[in-house]
């Protein structure tokens, strides 16, 4: 039996090794992320509200002149669990925001957003975006969790105990990647990026955003909020999620301990 | 399922219906009744578990597919739209991604007690077979899952597995393009593998129950591997015994499975998948998910396309054929010392093998997958053949009782 | 008391664990977002409707002749099948907003002129209700008179539904 429970821990490290395999091989020539200290990091994990909504002043001035963020929508900026504008908030945001609709006379039109809209495309498609920037800026929706690395052997295996588990990859990634053009001479440099040639070049520099709140206007404060912000566009519901498995831990472990004494007592009149 | 039932209702109308539809003696007699050997361990609480797994798949799933829309164009964005608008979409979609990986946890656990047990041995040579073909269909099943979503590792993953089929020779190229509805994996591709995907489960339940029809015919096996002699001595029924003790299995179980849904939900996934299927970019390494590793390790490890298709299908279909290539006369481990030891082995080989799926096909990776596939193959065709030969097994208790018994001393005398 | 107790948290997680299964088939997020619709009303002629969709269903926006309203406020409550009155049902009078579906079963009543029933307001050609310039049903197998969305007016020639 013992054996078997070894066992039982053994398949999930397979498990492991298979998904860590990168998602950007982090080859030999590029080191790995820094991992930073995330507010929504383990199980009681949630966004820190500040840091949401400065990533998404740095994503609106900085990133979203390329990338676009379309399976988000603007009423999701004043759902629980998000940056938490206010609903006059969002209703001014989306309203700089040209939406293409059809009219009541099937013309096409452009109309103001509305909260219920989705952020625009910047691009109908793929091809237009990359006959432009030569490469198609990605969408940047879901990237905190499109993108990863390795940790290989053991550490891999750590990242799923409870207490250890790690599971920022993704944001560690891209806000290392706002931090890693370290190269004076070539803006496409990334020490991060897999091949080191990036094709967008440094996007931001100390004081291109202005914060009001106090927080330092710096490129690595910068590249924090708005990995915290990606990684909220990635995750909506992540607070919801962790809340919720809190209490149905809570509950399953009281559970097992009811069924476990149950059962004792009936096995025990077994002979 | 366990020959005519000696239930009898207590109300008449109990009565009128049971000689009408003897339904409900049927599950009295499988569920309530039953005889269960007295000293099965934890191990045998897999059963239920994946009974339990295959339910909440299908459940999860049928949500799933009100909602999932499966067209190239707009099947990664309906899978975003479950995460981020459907009530509880979020839950539903990680419980059923997640459920996959301990569907196959606990299927890899029940078939290696089976293995370690002797639980293929006569007379369940058709019960063993049988749910060699359930693992079959639950691997087609998830790999076609795995594709739904339309990431990256869906697209991918699905032009290597079919690709697989073009190294038939002669035939293959035209059986490929009949798979796909066309020239690559495409929307008539992707709308099959929705089709099946929605069929198979169903099957899997027809064979589930022919499972549980042919256990329940030759009885459980046992830790100790001797046949039931005396019902009253040697069993308990399986209610209230065997359903609290896999309650409580059960629950441990969901434990661990919360743990991935809620706190984990990606882990056993890949980053690779939420990026939309391109079919122009091919991502740095195509993995299958975790549970289909050993057997890509032992499709790599073989230099030809023909081979190692040949080489991994045979990995499985060999389980087949288990019942007659184990010739030892003791049925469980537990009192076959050298036959211990190749188990373990066996076990550590697919762990390695799985490990090794995971890395790049290059250098020494290749080399020992060729070493660990060797062994994989030696330990069915020459391991068990020739050990059941020449081991001297310990003496095996003459009762399950007689063993019970010597374990925890004699205490008191079976109940009168 | 301890089967008890065990009983009843199997009861509580089977029961919390169905919940999220019947709530997805409610309307999700985006559908709840949506249901507001804004409509520009100032091309509207008098006696003229215009049909939106809302929630998937079409809503009549009619912009009332003098006529027509008076026909509405003038008939006694006694001659309806659901008695309510003309005001009870505009906030405008010269706009009335209702949603276009039949009460009796779900079809859509024709108001193109010339096919508005007796009472010059809808007829329903599926069982033969007619409506009157207020809505409200006046021979025929409906019920009640068509219901009256949740509406504004945000501006003199802007109207939002929901």
């Amino acid at each position: 039996m013992k054996s078997f429970k070894s066992f039982f821990v053994a398949a999930a490290l397979v498990a492991g090794a298979a998904s860590y395999t990168p998602a950007l091989a982090a080859g030999g020539d590029t080191p790995k992320p820094e991992r930073l200290s995330w507010s929504f990091a383990g199980p009681l994990g949630a966004f820190d509200r500040g840091q949401l909504q400065r990533g998404f002043k740095v994503y609106r001035e900085v990133c979203a002149s390329c990338h676009s963020i379309n399976r988000v929508a603007f009423r999701n900026l004043a759902e629980p669990g998000g940056p938490q504008f206010s609903e006059s908030q969002i209703k001014a945001l989306a309203a700089e925001y040209k939406i293409k609709d059809v009219d009541d006379k099937g013309e096409i039109i452009e109309r103001d957003g509305r909260p219920a809209d989705r952020f625009p495309k910047l691009f109908p498609n793929t091809d237009a975006a990359a006959a432009v920037h030569g490469v198609a800026p990605p969408d940047l929706s879901v990237m905190a969790k499109a993108r990863s690395y390795s940790r290989g052997f053991p550490l891999f295996v750590l990242d799923a105990l409870p207490g250890m588990a790690y599971q920022e990859h993704g944001v560690d990634y891209l806000a290392a990647l706002l931090t890693g053009y370290t190269n004076p001479d070539d803006l496409n440099w990334n020490k991060y990026f897999p091949g080191n040639s990036i094709k967008m070049a440094k996007p931001i520099s100390d004081g291109q955003v202005e914060y009001t709140d106090g927080t330092p206007a710096t490129e690595a404060q910068y590249a924090k909020d708005v990995a915290a912000f990606l990684m909220w566009t990635a995750e909506p519901k992540l607070e919801e999620r962790k809340r919720t498995g809190f209490n149905v831990m809570v509950f399953l472990f009281i559970f097992a301990g009811l069924l476990y004494f149950t059962k004792k007592r009936v096995w025990a009149n077994a002979h | 399922m366990s020959g005519p039932s000696t239930y009898v209702p207590k109300s008449a109308i109990g009565r009128w219906f049971e000689s009408r539809l003897p339904i409900i003696g049927l599950v009295h007699g499988s569920f309530v009744a039953y005889p269960t050997p007295r000293n099965l361990n934890y191990m045998w609480t897999f059963g239920a578990i994946l009974s339990f797994m295959l339910v909440s798949q299908i459940v999860t799933g049928i949500v799933l597919a009100m909602h999932y829309t499966p067209h190239t164009d707009y099947a990664f964005s309906s899978v975003e739209r479950i995460m981020r608008d459907v009530n509880w979409g979020w839950f539903i979609r990680y419980a059923h991604a997640n459920g996959a990986s301990m569907f196959f946890i606990a299927v890899y656990m029940h078939m290696f007690r089976g293995l370690y047990y002797g639980s293929y041995k006569a007379p369940r040579e058709v019960l063993w077979i049988l749910g060699v073909i359930i693992f079959l269909l639950m691997m087609a099943t998830a790999f076609m899952g795995y594709v739904l979503p339309w990431g990256q590792m869906s697209f991918w993953g699905a032009t290597v597995i079919t690709n697989l089929f073009s190294a038939i020779p002669l035939v293959g190229e035209a059986i490929t393009t009949w798979l796909w509805g066309g020239y690559s994996v495409d929307n008539p591709t992707l709308n099959r593998f929705f089709s099946l995907h929605y069929l198979l489960p169903f099957m899997l339940v027809g064979i589930v129950v022919l499972h549980v029809w042919a256990l329940h015919v030759v009885g459980q096996n046992n830790p100790v591997g001797v046949e039931v002699k005396n019902v009253q001595r040697d069993t308990l029924p399986f209610t209230p015994y065997a359903t609290l003790k896999d309650s409580v299995a059960l629950v441990l179980f969901l434990i661990f499975f919360s743990w991935f849904i809620f706190f984990m939900p990606n882990y056993l996934g890949h980053a690779d998948n939420y990026i939309e299927a391109n079919p122009l970019v091919t991502p740095a390494h195509i993995v299958p998910e975790w549970y289909f590793l050993p057997f890509y390790a032992i499709l790599r490890a073989v230099p030809s396309k023909l081979g190692g298709v040949i080489a991994m299908f045979g990995a499985i279909a060999v389980l087949a054929f288990l019942p007659w290539l184990d010739t030892s006369r003791v049925r469980s481990a537990a009192y076959r010392p050298v036959y211990r030891v190749f188990f373990w082995v066996f076990v550590a080989v697919c762990i390695g093998l799985g490990y090794l799926g995971a890395m790049p096909a290059e250098g020494g990776y290749v080399i020992a997958s060729r070493i660990l596939t060797l062994y994989y193959f030696a330990f069915f065709l020459l391991i068990m053949p020739l050990l059941g030969m020449f081991e001297t097994p310990r003496a095996v208790p003459a009762t399950i009782a007689d063993a019970v018994l010597a374990k925890k001393g004699p205490v008191m005398n079976p109940a009168e | 008391m301890l089967y008890i107790t065990t009983g009843a948290f199997a009861a509580v997680g089977a029961g919390a664990v169905a919940w999220p299964f019947i709530s997805q088939m409610n309307p999700d997020a985006s559908t709840v977002a949506l249901a507001s619709t804004e409509v520009d009303i100032s091309a509207i002629p008098e006696g003229g409707i215009l049909t939106v969709k809302w929630r998937g269903k079409p809503v009549f926006i009619r912009h009332r002749t003098k006529k027509e309203i008076d026909e509405a406020v003038a008939t006694p409550l006694n001659q309806l099948p659901d008695p309510q009155a003309d005001k009870a049902r505009v906030k405008k009078p010269e706009w009335l907003v209702v949603v276009g579906v039949c009460t009796h079963l779900g079809c859509v009543p024709l108001g193109a002129p010339g096919s508005r029933g007796d009472f010059d307001g809808w007829f329903c050609p599926c069982h033969g209700s007619h409506y009157d310039t207020s809505g409200r049903i006046r021979r025929g197998p409906a019920p009640t008179n068509l219901p009256v969305p949740e509406y504004d007016f945000v501006s003199d020639t802007k109207l939002r539904i929901g």
